[in-house]
């Protein structure tokens, strides 16, 4: 590793995934250094869902290159992307609305013990984890009327909000956001772009996948475009540039 | 940054939300504490009318007579936080206590014989539970439904279609007799009440079972082990029936195929009684008991004045419907007091 110039957070080189006869990614490099917002752009089908589904270890690259800060990785599973610090808030959201924020966000990786029990018979710490879990959301500027309360009842706008901070406490450097705003309103929408800027502040990587032109113009450092499983361009997402990257998507001149 | 500024509640919106809420926060106090209320109700109205009602003895028997309800509706609780439901337990009490008869016939050994019955509640549960994960069968109905068929033919078929007397002096002991006025059976469904108590609140797993209820499939995303999840649910299930096998064949010092004969439905009632969600991720052992109770209450009040036999059944089947109608009312005042608090902040 060379002195001076760190190493991306997230580097893929020759990306490629089919699906039977259907070429979803054809040989896509991509970069994402820390404290960068990265929006992947393109119209429905172009492989954004399909690139970060493999990045998730969701799915898995039939070939390519993946490095975390340098390193090559495995995205074997969920499980493994989780593992190297990647993490996904996908449209759904995935929360759980009977839970509380706290349960939510340690899911599948309570804070337990003792370690000698498997881990389905240890004892949870749950003031240890919604003590951080009320930490991170306050660091996030993540209001909430009730923090004991399950997360169903809550408004569309916090309940992104919950879903980008649990991804934001535990990705080591990658947060990838599919359609953050998608569902929102002006105002909820404002406050989860403000959020992003955050994630970005503290030095995480984030990939952001949306329609949105005027969000993306705002909050994103770099834009990606793809169609039909190729990169097609990569711009700096000003005002001039918007036409230029809308053609890029359309597939037009 | 802008946010910070607009995030705390802006002065001039008038009073805090906690004063404007307090009535809908009133009357969704009173019912979350529903199903209980609903019982301290009948307990009341019951000694009301029968003299007789409110005596240690008569209470002993109440508690005797709910232990086996108890227990099964304790398993179902887990069940159906996870979305499922477990129609086979009543013929697993059927078939672990015609075994548990059985096995003492040929080997008068009171170890062995509990063994048998809780060794058979085990199998069907797992039998369940494997059937459902591994053979990718579309909805535990369907995988209990048939094992609930096949327990009940076996259990038949085992005893020849007939009782089949006598059990071990222990279980009779958990069975059949009390401590004073206090049966040994409810000492057993409190234990058992701490234990799942515990699971439930204190244990990752009890994390697990209300995630996986909540959301299967953001549960696997969230590497949750989800197919062990419910299998250990079924397996639980399984084992509670072997347990209200041996309460039953040792009060009644037999091992009969007819034994537990719709106690897959009472277990249902008293879970949905206290309030559990059948859409999954919600509910609570303390309200389950509370519903198991009120199934052992009302019977007993009845029996007590002398209610025609016919018209108990109805009396169950309304208050099942009273208890989730004031369940529906619940939801509908916790979502209009979350809109409440959103318009105030």
């Amino acid at each position: 590793m060379t002195a001076g110039t760190a190493p991306p957070a997230l580097r893929i080189a020759g990306a490629t995934k089919r699906f039977g006869a259907v070429v979803a990614l054809d040989a896509v490099d991509l970069e994402v250094a820390h404290g960068e917002v990265l929006a992947l752009l393109g119209d429905n089908g172009a492989g954004k869902s399909t690139l970060i589904k493999c990045v998730s270890g969701v799915h898995q690259f039939d070939a390519g290159t993946v490095e975390i800060d340098g390193t090559a990785v495995s995205l074997g599973s969920p499980a493994d992307a989780r593992g190297a610090g990647i993490e996904t808030v996908y449209q759904d959201l995935a929360l759980f609305d009977n839970l509380d924020p706290a349960a939510n966000f340690y899911a599948g990786r309570e804070d337990a013990g003792p370690r000698w029990l498997p881990r389905g018979l240890r004892l949870l710490r749950r003031r240890a984890m919604s003590e951080s879990t009320a930490e991170v959301l306050s660091r996030l500027q993540v209001g909430l009327p009730d923090q004991r309360a399950g997360v169903g009842l809550l408004s569309g706008g916090q309940r992104q909000a919950i879903a980008v901070a649990r991804a934001a406490a535990f990705a080591s450097s990658i947060v990838i956001l599919d359609e953050p705003t998608a569902a929102l309103g002006l105002r909820e929408s404002r406050r989860v772009l403000d959020l992003i800027l955050r994630l970005r502040g503290e030095g995480r990587a984030v990939i952001v996948v949306s329609h949105a032109m005027d969000h993306v113009m705002e909050i994103a450092d770099r834009a990606v475009v793809m169609r039909r499983g190729r990169k097609v361009g990569e711009e700096r997402p000003t005002p001039e540039n918007q036409q230029k990257i809308v053609s890029l998507i359309v597939g037009g001149v | 940054m802008a946010l910070s500024t607009a995030r705390p509640r802006t002065a001039a919106t008038g009073p805090p939300p906690t004063t404007r809420a307090r009535g809908p926060r009133l009357a969704l106090a009173l019912i979350r504490t529903g199903p209980l209320l609903m019982l301290v109700a009948v307990v009341v109205t019951a000694s009301a009318l029968s003299p007789v009602f409110f005596t240690t003895r008569n209470l002993g028997n109440v508690l005797a007579q709910t232990a086996v309800i108890a227990i099964l509706a304790m398993a179902q609780l887990l069940v159906i936080i996870t979305r499922g439901i477990d129609l086979s337990v009543g013929s697993t009490v059927a078939l672990a206590a015609v075994v548990g008869a059985l096995t003492y016939e040929a080997v008068p050994s009171a170890t062995l014989v509990v063994l048998a019955m809780l060794g058979t509640g085990l199998a069907v549960g797992t039998v369940n539970g494997v059937a459902l994960v591994w053979g990718r069968l579309p909805h535990p109905f369907i995988v209990t439904l048939a094992t609930l068929s096949v327990a009940h033919g076996l259990a038949l078929w085992l005893a020849g279609g007939q009782p089949h007397r006598g059990m071990p002096d222990v279980v009779q002991l958990i069975g059949g007799t009390s401590i004073g006025w206090l049966p040994y059976s409810t000492l057993l469904v409190a234990a058992l009440a701490l234990l799942v108590l515990l699971l439930t609140t204190r244990l990752v797993w009890g994390r697990w079972i209300y995630a996986v209820g909540g959301n299967p499939d953001g549960a696997r995303r969230a590497a949750i082990p989800v197919n062990g999840v419910l299998i250990s649910v079924y397996v639980l299930s399984g084992l509670a029936a072997g347990i209200a096998a041996i309460i039953t064949a040792g009060r009644l010092n037999a091992g009969s195929p007819t034994f537990g004969e719709l106690a897959e439905l009472d277990a249902i009632a008293a879970v949905v009684i206290g309030g559990a969600s059948f859409l999954g991720g919600r509910g609570s052992v303390a309200n389950a008991l509370v519903g198991a109770l009120m199934i052992g209450v009302i019977r007993n009040a009845m029996n007590l004045l002398n209610v025609d036999a016919f018209i108990q059944p109805i009396v169950i089947g309304v208050v099942i419907l009273i208890a989730v109608e004031l369940d529906v009312i619940r939801g509908a005042l916790e979502r209009r007091f979350q809109v409440m608090r959103a318009v105030a902040a």
